[in-house]
């Protein structure tokens, strides 16, 4: 018998206590929060400050050496950018490296052999169970400990290494740069535009003739596209341009001992390449455990399978076990890219001035404690939601197989 | 003997051993397979017969004895276990297909990737095995998408398309509904008539009747019997092959 639901009391009624249950929460959360905000406001009463962003604008006052150029003269808005961007700069170039070695060692410590896997296996143990400021407050003083600037370690007159850090050979902009760039633009315009249309006509005319379960969706047509359309227009676009340009567009600029320093080139600071190193090392021990799990998820019999149709050892793995481990390696990957991410800030033990150093120093300066923690809070919230977006989006895209309809 | 089997060996295997740890798997096993033979293998379970097809293409390692395949000693030359792997395919009790490739895909990998054929070509060669195996429409599918029935149709695609002369078969209904285990024999019925050399590890002694040109009987790791099906159902000589009879036809 159907009963009439509205002989039901409202207090034992599930649809009402659902919802009411989630506003007593709310209403909950936000009287706790006001609390929190009305007592931080009484708190800075008591101490006679008063909470602006005027401080944003003002004269920094203090140096800085390590990224982009900046003097005392320059706003703290400024060296707040200074710091995103050194904070950026150590955690995309850590993520990468810390990516490619993770995997090494990760792949190296499932090896049949013997040394290989052991030695993976200590590399892994020793720097993942050991604190990442410590293993920062090694690398530091070690780098520091290398030869002086006139004796640098010097690897084909391109890179040299001393006690002030690494330089590199870079490409400089020269005189054609200018026109060349012109090159550039209408390749990529040109590529965008036919890239396009072709994916709408295979989407709006050829596609149609699929059936409904193999039809492709018009953005992986696009990526498609993107691969096998846009690339080649593109380079050749690139390549055309580089040879009508008259000038040289680009110029090699190699890292010279001018005086007592060398000029040129790019330069990673002892501070970056302690910071690098360290943060590389630590995460990479942990995407080492991440990716050993992973391809341990993947069922005996499938290598098995592998094998029987003849791969080679190489193949297997690359065909059909990582396709099927990268699925289970994405999500605990993420986290590791956001630890490497967040523990940047660690920077600040050995001045490097990342984000979180830069917050220190301009704290120290002002009183502005309140809002300068939520600029860097909110910055690393922004870094890292862009991080796992990124990610949960790619996680996606490789994870379509395999559900059953 | 069926019409397709010759004098020619192709399988030899002698006083083979093998052993998990302390456990003794196969006890020395000798025997010979010729080019176009069906054999069946059965047994009760744990007495080798799954470790002994394994050992045929390297998928288990022997310790002791020596298995010729085709001309071609199984030892530790890597190069020599890849020649026989792809001359053997086999086919296995859970399909084991690559979940992550479509079935067209799963059945090119092997061709593309190890003899080298060109794309097209062995799509066009997976297409004609998957209308063999009267699952063409299940190509763009992946493997997830299919009955388990058309899974073991692929993966029985998958061995063929690497064109072995010898299929291994380990139990490959024991994983299938009942309904489904009367497709996959129809198959591999089929390839039994066009004079493939087939190892089969099963349980549907129906199927080894009628498809066998001899029947192994394993027990702790020995053949202690072989026969021609009819013998081997009608005068089994040994109480363990008796007894084993009785319990599966009464099933």
């Amino acid at each position: 018998m159907q009963q009439d639901s509205t002989k039901i009391p409202f207090w034992r009624d599930i649809r009402v206590l659902k919802v009411l249950f989630q506003v007593i929460f709310i209403i909950g959360i936000i009287l706790l929060a006001l609390f929190f905000y009305m007592n931080m406001l009484n708190g800075l009463e008591r101490q006679g400050i008063e909470l602006s962003l005027d401080f944003l604008m003002s004269e920094a006052g203090f140096e800085l050496s390590e990224g982009i150029d900046f003097d005392s003269s320059d706003t703290n808005l400024k060296a707040f950018w200074v710091g995103v961007v050194n904070t950026l700069r150590v955690s995309i170039i850590g993520i990468f490296c810390a990516t490619i070695v993770g995997f090494l060692f990760g792949i190296a410590r499932l090896s049949s052999n013997w040394l290989i896997s052991k030695t993976a296996a200590v590399y892994v143990e020793i720097f993942r169970n050991t604190p990442l400021v410590l293993q920062i407050l090694f690398w530091y003083p070690l780098i520091l400990t290398l030869p002086k600037v006139r004796e640098s370690i010097n690897f084909f007159d391109s890179i040299f290494i001393n006690r002030r850090g690494v330089y590199l050979p870079s490409a400089v902009p020269a005189d054609g740069f200018n026109t060349w760039r012109w090159y550039l633009l209408s390749g990529i315009i040109i590529a965008i535009i036919v890239v396009l249309g072709l994916a709408a006509y295979r989407y709006f005319f050829q596609d149609r003739e699929l059936h409904e379960t193999d039809r492709p969706s018009f953005v992986s047509n696009i990526i498609l596209g993107a691969k096998w359309v846009a690339a080649p227009i593109f380079l050749t676009a690139a390549i055309v341009g580089w040879f009508l340009t008259p000038e040289v567009s680009f110029v090699l600029s190699k890292p010279e001992l001018q005086g007592f320093n060398f000029v040129g080139g790019i330069n990673f600071s002892p501070e970056f390449t302690a910071m690098l190193i360290g943060l590389t090392v630590y995460t990479s021990a942990f995407i080492a455990e991440v990716v050993r799990a992973g391809i341990q998820s993947v069922v005996k019999g499938q290598r098995e399978a592998a094998r029987s149709v003849g791969l080679k050892e190489s193949q297997v793995l690359r065909l059909v076990v990582i396709p099927q481990a990268i699925p289970v390696i994405v999500p605990p990957l993420t986290s590791q890219y956001l630890n490497l991410a967040k523990n940047s800030s660690l920077g600040t033990f050995i001045a490097y001035t990342d984000l979180y150093a830069i917050a220190e120093i301009i704290n120290g300066k002002t009183d502005q404690s309140v809002p300068i923690f939520a600029i860097i809070m909110a910055s690393y919230l922004i870094l890292s939601l862009t991080t796992s977006a990124f990610m949960n989006w790619y996680n996606r895209r490789i994870t379509r197989f395999g559900s059953s309809s | 003997m069926n019409e397709n089997t010759t004098n020619d060996p192709i399988i030899i295997c002698e006083d083979v051993h093998k052993w998990f740890d302390d456990f003794h798997v196969l006890k020395g096993i000798t025997t010979t397979f010729k080019k176009g033979e069906r054999a069946v293998i059965c047994g009760p379970s744990g007495s080798g017969k799954s470790t002994f097809i394994r050992t045929i293409n390297r998928l288990e390692e022997h310790q002791r004895g020596t298995i010729i395949v085709d001309g071609i000693e199984l030892s530790n030359d890597l190069r020599n276990i890849n020649l026989i792997r792809q001359e053997v395919g086999m086919v296995f009790q859970q399909f084991n297909l690559f979940p992550h490739l479509t079935n067209i895909k799963n059945i090119t990998l092997g061709p593309i990737q190890v003899r080298k054929m060109s794309k097209k070509a062995a799509e066009e060669a997976a297409l004609a095995l998957l209308e063999r195996m009267d699952i063409a429409d299940q190509a763009y599918k992946y493997p997830a998408e299919i009955s388990g029935g058309q899974q073991q149709r692929v993966a029985i695609a998958r061995a063929l398309a690497m064109e072995p002369k010898i299929m291994l078969f380990d139990e490959p209904t024991s994983a299938l509904d009942p309904e489904m285990i009367s497709e996959v024999l129809d198959v591999m019925r089929e390839l039994a008539h066009s004079g493939m050399t087939m190892l089969v590890v099963t349980h549907e002694m129906g199927f080894a009747r009628e498809v066998a040109d001899r029947i192994m009987f394993f027990d702790e790791g020995v053949v202690i019997e072989e026969a021609a099906p009819a013998d081997f159902f009608d005068n089994p000589r040994h109480e363990r092959t008796k007894l084993f009879i009785s319990q599966t036809l009464q099933h």
